[in-house]
């Protein structure tokens, strides 16, 4: 992070591996974070694609936006497929059956994807220790299908189901730390992103790749359409989320957690939220209740992690 | 020269899936299949076998890491029983449609509830429209030979598609048999390298399992169709090349002592070979009976079917599972719809009994065409009849 302090869009590779002409909606985050992945990755990468938004936008027969190889099957599967795939390369590549290319297999999903519906496989391909990059791309809701919760979904939003109402406050659980999880499978690498910090996504994604054994990144991607936000404030909103303590950035390499950028100060995280159709129902108190949660989270991150030599005020 | 030797017939198929020098075995454990992988993670612990080997967490991984591995260009095998099978139910269409050669032992099993581990057909026939070939054999030298058969079928670039061998679980897999592997040579000259013509490559990068909208969904599943029909010519042609190798011949449907006979028995799977019992004896009694049993259960023989029933007054079918609040038994529903159009159909009586690896034996058989025989004079008004249950 302390390296891009200036911006240096011209230090950037020009080439592009997801392609524009996608059906992705207007301010979409994630089809920018994935895009800003593809660019880290290069072209040496096979990606396994779980059923969701990034999948159906971008790949309708007989069109593609991929410029690298690119398998989806189903919805909960990825990791396994993915497993697949680099257990394949290496035996043809011991064999001597194809040339070792060093191609790594990589894994791709949302939320749901990742959190409910795949956490299984995720967290067995992380367990077995295969060599592979799994990012989960993370609008905190079931998006394509029109915007239903998920466990990613955060305390107090509203969503297709769990609506606020007369006696609901909206979405009735905490989100799901999942970057935690895949800490506990105890692999080499694991990472937080948003595309409102670019280089950082960036240079996240290219470390997680030459990790030798699982790596994971939890890419947090703003939505629009379903967090009932202008389109124009995709990046502004992201760059909130970290700054109110909501979505800190850090990593975590062999266990050991590091602050990508520290506040010392936390913006308000009112200032996140009135941004978003989604939060608009909530109290003072409920809004109060966030809160609290959010620094106790921060703070038990900032102990929990080497100082970084990135402190920005939150201003 | 090879040798016949005494061998458990699951670790004989761990010994023809190395022979047939697999690159990746994704296993997870379900009985009566374990001592297949079990047998195969001992081959790669030694190094006799060099393939990767990958435990997976469970069935529906275990099918969608083939799915990976297959797209690779890797020759990629697992195995799986009854509720594995269940499991894998919607990773099992995604392979075929995706004609990803993946080749699998299912050590046929029943369903839950109530738990059981014993064999029927049940998960094979949920699973006979998913697009795969399914083959299914009677013991364990069936076994071996149609293994290395479906490896040769299933990447052959004719047919690409994944190929299911069905053995009843336990009555097959489990048993010691006298077992003649073919050498290492043998196997080489018979089975080629696996050679999928567009794998994930980054040479060459293709996108795999898109979306497909009204406008295409149609045709490509006709596409799939008819793949999956015309891949029999290509199953007929490496059977009869796997004969003139190796002196064992097998067929689409195969025939028991069918010639004049005015009555014929249909069984599938491991029973057919008590059934043969039945029938030496009931010969021996001057009764003009025989046996057939479908070996390839999809893409369906229609032909050689038909014109193994062709000249017979009654066709009795014994199926093990049930289609519940249907026409009975699935094998004996596809046989009647296949015989409806023809002039000279026989009678046909269905049977469904063999459930939950409920034994048939000698004598069960000879009153299953018994009774057969008079339900077909007299006519019942069930749609089937089920043998052997205590009411």
């Amino acid at each position: 992070m302390q390296n891009y302090t200036i911006f240096v869009p011209r230090l950037l590779s020009k080439k592009e591996y997801f392609v524009s002409g996608h059906r992705a909606c207007i301010g979409c985050g994630e089809a920018l974070a994935v895009r800003l992945a593809c660019k880290a990755m290069g072209q040496n990468v096979i990606v396994a694609n779980a059923t969701g938004c990034i999948e159906i936008i971008a790949s309708q027969i007989p069109y593609t936006s991929w410029k690298v190889p690119w398998i989806h099957t189903l919805f909960e599967n990825t990791a396994a497929v993915a497993s697949g795939i680099e257990s394949g390369l290496k035996a043809m590549a011991r064999k001597g059956l194809k040339a070792d290319k060093g191609t790594k297999a990589v894994a791709i999903a949302g939320d749901g994807g990742t959190v409910d519906i795949g956490l299984q496989a995720l967290s067995g391909a992380m367990e077995r220790g295969h060599n592979f990059l799994y990012m989960c791309f993370d609008n905190e809701a079931y998006m394509n299908t029109g915007i239903q919760r998920s466990s990613a979904t955060p305390f107090g939003a509203s969503t297709t189901t769990s609506p606020a109402g007369k006696v609901s406050i909206g979405q009735f659980s905490w989100k799901k730390d999942m970057p935690a999880i895949a800490v506990a499978h105890d692999i080499p690498y694991v990472a937080t992103a948003c595309p409102s910090y670019p280089f950082d996504l960036m240079e996240k994604v290219k470390k997680a790749l030459s990790v030798k054994g699982p790596a994971y990144i939890h890419i947090f991607s703003v939505c629009p359409t379903g967090w009932s936000c202008p389109g124009d404030l995709t990046i502004r909103i992201g760059r909130l989320a970290v700054k109110t303590g909501i979505f800190p950035l850090y990593e975590v390499e062999n266990g050991i957690y590091k602050m990508s950028i520290d506040f010392t100060e936390l913006r308000p995280i009112n200032d996140y939220m009135k941004l978003q159709g989604r939060f608009r129902h909530l109290t003072e108190d409920v809004i109060n209740q966030i809160q609290n949660k959010v620094v106790e989270k921060y703070e038990e991150l900032r102990r929990k992690s080497v100082i970084s030599d990135a402190v920005e005020s939150g201003e | 020269m090879a040798q016949r030797v005494g061998m458990e017939v699951s670790v004989a198929i761990g010994e023809i899936v190395k022979l047939a020098n697999t690159d990746v075995v994704s296993a997870y454990p379900i009985t009566p299949q374990t001592h297949i992988v079990e047998h195969l993670a001992e081959l790669v612990a030694d190094g006799e076998l060099d393939a990767e080997y990958i435990p997976v967490e469970s069935e529906h991984s275990a099918m969608s890491a083939c799915l990976g591995s297959a797209a690779t260009g890797a020759r990629t095998f697992t195995a799986t029983a009854g509720q594995g099978l269940e499991l894998m139910h919607e990773v099992l269409y995604v392979a075929s449609s995706m004609r990803l050669p993946i080749v699998m032992t299912v050590a046929n099993r029943a369903l839950s509830s109530p738990l059981s581990v014993w064999s029927d057909h049940s998960d094979a026939m949920a699973c006979r429209d998913t697009g795969w070939i399914q083959i299914f054999v009677e013991n364990g030298q069936e076994a071996v030979d149609n293994t290395l058969c479906a490896f040769r079928i299933a990447e052959d670039n004719n047919v690409l598609l994944p190929v299911m061998i069905h053995l009843d679980g336990f009555h097959v897999s489990h048993v010691i048999e006298p077992i003649l592997l073919p050498e290492q040579s043998q196997v080489d000259a018979f089975l080629p390298k696996n050679n999928y013509p567009l794998p994930l490559d980054t040479d060459k990068p293709v996108a795999m399992g898109d979306f497909g909208p009204p406008v295409i969904y149609t045709e490509a599943k006709w596409a799939q169709e008819v793949n999956l029909r015309k891949s029999k010519e290509t199953i007929l042609k490496v059977w009869q090349e796997f004969g003139k190798s190796f002196s064992r011949y097998y067929k689409p449907v195969e025939c028991y002592r069918c010639e004049d006979a005015d009555t014929l028995l249909l069984t599938m799977g491991s029973y057919s070979e008590t059934a043969m019992t039945t029938i030496d004896k009931m010969r021996g009694e001057g009764k003009k009976i025989g046996l057939i049993r479908i070996r390839l259960w999809r893409p369906f023989p229609f032909e050689e079917f038909r014109q193994a029933v062709k000249d017979i007054k009654t066709l009795i079918v014994l199926d093990r599972a049930i289609s519940f609040g249907g026409p009975g038994g699935p094998v004996c529903s596809e046989i009647r719809s296949a015989l409806y159009s023809q002039n000279n159909r026989p009678e046909i009586v269905s049977f469904i009994g063999g459930l939950g690896g409920r034994d048939i034996t000698v004598a069960g058989f000879e009153e299953i065409i018994n009774s057969g025989m008079e339900i077909a004079e007299t006519g019942s008004d069930n749609e089937f009849e089920i043998f052997g249950v205590r009411e």
